[in-house]
């Protein structure tokens, strides 16, 4: 078996849009997703992940670069011919036909036998849950349901990927947290590797082993859903999943795994990690920070400490959100509620005066493009 | 307006449209068993049945079928049931053929884009807005012409000419049949989600499998829809029949205006009453088809 299940080797997918110009929906995207990878595009609105999706399912057709699955190049191959399926985000169920026909209908074109289709079509029925909902026309499911078709229509073919274009996008939450659990849990049970797409930064972290992070056709950080979140490679990243304080400033020295940067703002050196490719001495850089990785203390003459003052305080239950200003610079802090009053806020209140220490390994020195 | 006055109002509307709408198939059809033979003013049922037909003036008296005598009469007629015959049979080829290419059309509309794509689109409105009378006169002239050239050109003679006749009206209402046929179908087109092809398609369906298990089903009433416009405008057309037709192609409506030019029997009212039965049967049919078919996706 091949190691990637599939690959996209430099893809360029352009389309003229409505007004007339050119527009580069996918740009350049290199993406390796290995057998049995839990594998999500996340991205806001419009970034391209539906048309990569498409792509790999032989819907359109790179403008450039290549596709491969299992690693055979696809070039023109059409999708009836590709062992990907695809569950769709409207689940396009054929309405004139029953729940039973629907998850049959792919066995059909690959001429099972009618004993053969029935077995597996009520093991696919069985392993979504409708068992019993099989003479059911689509319309006459709930959404959930529904969506347990599409999927049951997708896998009882035993694609080698399958491919989910926001699948749980319909769904209500609590019905979608449900779902996601479920679908984890078949993705390490069957062993398939899943191309999953979504905009929904919790979701993709709480279900993907490896997750690319899209932003107007390219790609701007893939890695797992640690790396993304504890070492964005750029502000994009930093700022598009969870929240950052960032704060500009220029290299003064750098090492392998360390970096000083002068903050104007702050008029003073901060220690941090670099987290972008290709930093060099001397450049303006964003030192990105997050705001439950802020530490507030009474007092410290520790490395990386500055005297602020507390401007606002927002209790919220498990945390509370400081704002704290350093001078002109404001910074997001979230502190733990370990301790249980019944004022947690009492501890901060506005106008104190607190030392924030930023840790070295939390302190992101990351390039300013 | 208060709320009396605007029930008043309703009733009186409603009253009106359907007095000018079935008034006169009501009529129509009451005057199908007129004991008159000149139908001028109703004279009353044929009151009873006897062996053979008896007169009293121009009063029928009894006859074997009694009050349906005017459609045993039309029974025995042969120009009607050639006429009849001629007619369905145009109307039944010509229904099919524009349903397939209309369906064609309306889906080759919707999918492809080329340069002359609005030119297309605008096209289809042509036949419809342009006079039907033009449209008749245009047809005949590019027949009589083309005919003329060919005949010419095989030197054909005689029998062996090539003539209007039962081919040249279907091959006509073809024409201006598709348009319709084109509309109909694209309106049901225009909430098709392409999705559920790439979804045929991704589960190992090829584009002919694609359409025949999965498009045309769902498109299916449409294309019904469109077919049953298409059957009752060659049924009843008159104006381009009128012009395309020859020795041995008369149909229906041509029958009746000819008829109408000699004597009006009840006759002609039974005609029609049977005519306006099959049209009603075949809606009918239509409907109860349509909503046993799956509701249309959005
Ligand atoms: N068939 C098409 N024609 C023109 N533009 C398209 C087409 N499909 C997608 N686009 C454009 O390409 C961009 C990416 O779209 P898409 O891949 O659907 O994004 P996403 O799934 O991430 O929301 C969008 O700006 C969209 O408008
Ligand atoms: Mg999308």
């Amino acid at each position: 078996m091949n190691e990637f299940a599939v690959e996209l080797r430099d893809v360029v997918k352009k389309f003229i849009t409505p007004e007339g110009n050119e527009l580069n929906a996918v740009d350049h995207v290199d993406m390796q997703i290995r057998n049995g990878e839990f594998f999500s595009m996340l991205g806001s609105s419009g970034c391209g992940k539906t048309t990569s999706l498409r792509m790999i399912a032989g819907f359109e057709w790179p403008t450039e670069g290549e596709v491969y699955i299992e690693g055979k190049l696809m070039g023109h191959t059409p999708p009836f011919q590709r062992k990907v399926n695809t569950v769709f985000q409207s689940y396009a169920l054929f309405q004139h036909m029953s729940v039973y026909q629907n998850v049959a209908f792919g066995l059909e074109m690959e001429g099972a036998h009618r004993d053969e289709i029935k077995k597996r079509v009520m093991r696919a029925l069985e392993m979504v849950q409708l068992t019993g909902m099989e003479n059911r026309r689509p319309k006459q499911l709930s959404g959930g349901q529904q969506q347990r078709v599409a999927l049951a229509r997708a896998l009882v073919k035993t694609p080698d990927v399958l491919l989910l274009d926001e699948p749980l996008g319909a769904l209500d939450l609590k019905l979608r947290k449900e779902m996601q659990l479920e679908l984890k849990a078949l993705q390490q049970q069957l062993g398939i590797t899943f191309i999953y797409v979504t905009h929904d930064q919790e979701e993709a972290l709480t279900m993907s082993d490896r997750i690319a992070v899209m932003s107007r056709g390219k790609v701007m950080q893939m890695g797992t859903p640690v790396e993304i979140y504890e070492r964005p490679r750029n502000r994009f990243v930093a700022e598009f999943i969870g929240e950052s304080n960032f704060l500009e400033g220029q290299i003064k020295s750098l090492s392998a795994n360390e970096a000083s940067v002068f903050i104007p703002a702050l008029n003073a050196e901060v220690t941090g990690t670099p987290a972008s490719e290709g930093l060099v001495n001397g450049e303006q850089v964003f030192v990105s920070i997050r705001p439950e990785k802020i530490h507030l203390t009474e007092h410290s003459e520790r490395l990386n400490t500055f005297e602020g003052e507390i401007a606002s305080t927002v209790y919220i239950g498990s945390n509370t959100h400081v704002v704290v200003h350093i001078g002109d610079v404001r910074l997001k802090v979230w502190e733990q509620n370990r301790i249980s009053r019944l004022e947690p806020s009492s501890f901060y209140t506005n106008g104190q005066k607190v030392d924030l220490m930023l840790m070295p390994e939390n302190t992101l020195v990351l390039k300013k493009d | 307006m208060n709320p009396h006055r605007r029930s008043l109002f309703i009733l009186v509307a409603t009253v009106l449209v359907y007095t000018f709408l079935y008034a006169p198939i009501v009529g129509l059809i009451l005057y199908s068993f007129n004991s008159s033979r000149t139908n001028v003013t109703f004279e009353g049922f044929i009151p009873s049945f006897s062996g053979r037909v008896v007169m009293e003036g121009s009063l029928v008296k009894s006859s074997p079928c009694g009050p349906f005598h005017w459609y045993c009469d039309l029974a025995k007629n042969a120009d009607v049931l050639e006429a009849a015959g001629n007619t369905l049979t145009i109307a039944f080829i010509a229904t099919i053929v524009s349903t397939i290419i209309g369906t064609m059309a309306a889906l080759a509309l919707q999918r492809y884009e080329f340069k002359i794509k609005p030119f297309t689109q605008l096209s289809l409105y042509i036949p419809i807005v342009i006079p039907e009378i033009v449209m008749g006169i245009g047809i005949l002239t590019l027949f009589s012409q083309f005919f003329g050239w060919f005949n010419g050109l095989l030197g054909l003679t005689g029998d062996a000419r090539l003539s209007m006749g039962i081919v040249t009206v279907t091959i006509s209402h073809i024409a201006f049949m598709v348009p319709f046929v084109t509309l109909v179908v694209q309106a049901r087109l225009q909430g098709f989600d392409k999705a559920y092809e790439e979804a045929a398609m991704d589960l190992g369906a090829n584009e002919w499998i694609t359409f025949r298990r999965v498009t045309f089903p769902m498109i299916l009433p449409g294309v019904l829809s469109g077919a049953l416009l298409a059957f009752t405008l060659s049924l009843d057309d008159f104006v381009i029949t009128f012009f395309t037709n020859g020795p041995g192609s008369t149909t229906l409506p041509i029958y009746v205006y000819g008829l109408l030019r000699r004597i009006i029997t009840p006759q002609v009212n039974a005609l029609s009453t049977v005519w306006i039965l099959i049209v009603f049967l075949v809606v009918l049919l239509l409907q109860w088809l349509q909503s046993r078919e799956a509701k249309p996706q959005h």
